[in-house]
């Protein structure tokens, strides 16, 4: 007898998926959780932790923008800062967490510097940083998305997030900094 | 939460990871210390209790206790970590406040990654929403 197999088409060959599928919430957190506590290991100031963890979301970022970018129907290549931004705000968010982030603006002394506003962020959800953590926040993982995508569509910057909270909310804001070479480039597309 | 005066969590161990006062009585102001001791009681006593049971095979410890002056409910999960809650005697449902607060517990706790488990429970958020659960009549 012949045993007959169906050679599976090549990862490579297979279509693209359609990309509407949902993670449960909890099961993300305690990934999330377990990440975050093995990065702990062998730090020693919260500034290194908030380096690993968006290090850690730099290589997600690299991927989600090819992905982003070919399941957005135009498939539209951004060069402009802002627009480039309006992209991470609203489709790149809304395809990581369901929603588009709060508001996008620009520093008013800088205009290199841009901020992008979140309430909550998702990672977030369960977490409560203890006191002697001081100002650690754990969206530095989304910041580091953030970074790898814009590093990878050609706009170098460095990203950070940072805690700001209003009243009982607990608002995080993503700063991102736009290298010289960038605001170069936009000045003579301007100009 | 409505009703109830205090509220605390006992680990696997015995040992009291969590209290919370709601709102006392006044003849009653226990310390930490005693509240640690009366926790590791009511674990000791939990489970004598749940060895007594003359039918086989014995379900689980102490659930209700009754008095003239509170009602004392305790959930016991399937990890052995323990919710008690005591409140006025007339409070009812305190097992779905109880089985409520392990969800709080299981969401703000356990999936912190700052919580090392079976130490002392030191999350804000969980506090706060805790503070904010009512107890459904």
């Amino acid at each position: 007898t012949t045993l007959q197999t169906r050679t599976k088409p090549n990862i490579v060959d297979r279509p693209v998926p359609r990309g509407k599928s949902e993670v449960g919430l909890s099961a993300f957190c305690f990934l999330f959780s377990s990440m975050v506590q093995y990065l702990q290991t062998g730090v020693n100031s919260i500034s290194d932790l908030e380096g690993k963890l968006s290090e850690a979301g730099y290589g997600i970022g690299v991927r989600m923008l090819e992905i982003v970018i070919y399941r957005d129907r135009s498939c539209k290549r951004e060069i402009r800062v802002v627009p480039m931004l309006s992209l991470v705000k609203e489709t790149l968010w809304k395809s990581m967490f369901g929603k588009a982030a709060d508001s996008l603006e620009r520093a008013s002394d800088k205009d290199s510097e841009y901020m992008i506003h979140d309430r909550e962020p998702l990672v977030n959800t369960y977490i409560s940083v203890p006191k002697d953590f001081g100002n650690l926040n754990c969206a530095s993982f989304v910041a580091g998305i953030i970074h790898g995508v814009l590093d990878s569509a050609d706009f170098p910057c460095h990203v950070s997030a940072h805690s700001n909270p209003m009243g009982s909310e607990a608002r995080t804001t993503y700063l991102v900094k736009f290298t010289e070479e960038v605001m170069e480039r936009e000045r003579r597309m301007t100009g | 939460p409505a009703g109830c005066y205090t509220m605390f969590i006992v680990n696997r161990a015995g040992g009291l990871v969590f209290t919370r006062h709601f709102s006392q009585p006044e003849s009653s102001a226990l310390k930490v210390n005693d509240w640690l001791r009366l926790a590791s009681t009511f674990h000791s006593l939990h489970t004598i209790s749940g060895r007594l049971s003359p039918i086989s095979p014995a379900g689980g410890g102490i659930e209700v206790l009754e008095t003239d002056t509170f009602r004392l409910q305790c959930l016991q999960t399937i990890t052995g970590v323990k919710f008690v809650v005591i409140a006025e005697p007339r409070v009812a449902n305190l097992d779905a406040f109880l089985r409520q607060v392990y969800v709080l517990y299981s969401d703000f706790v356990l999936k912190n990654p700052f919580y090392e488990v079976d130490m002392p429970i030191q999350c804000e958020l969980f506090t706060a929403r805790l503070d904010d659960l009512p107890v459904r009549p």
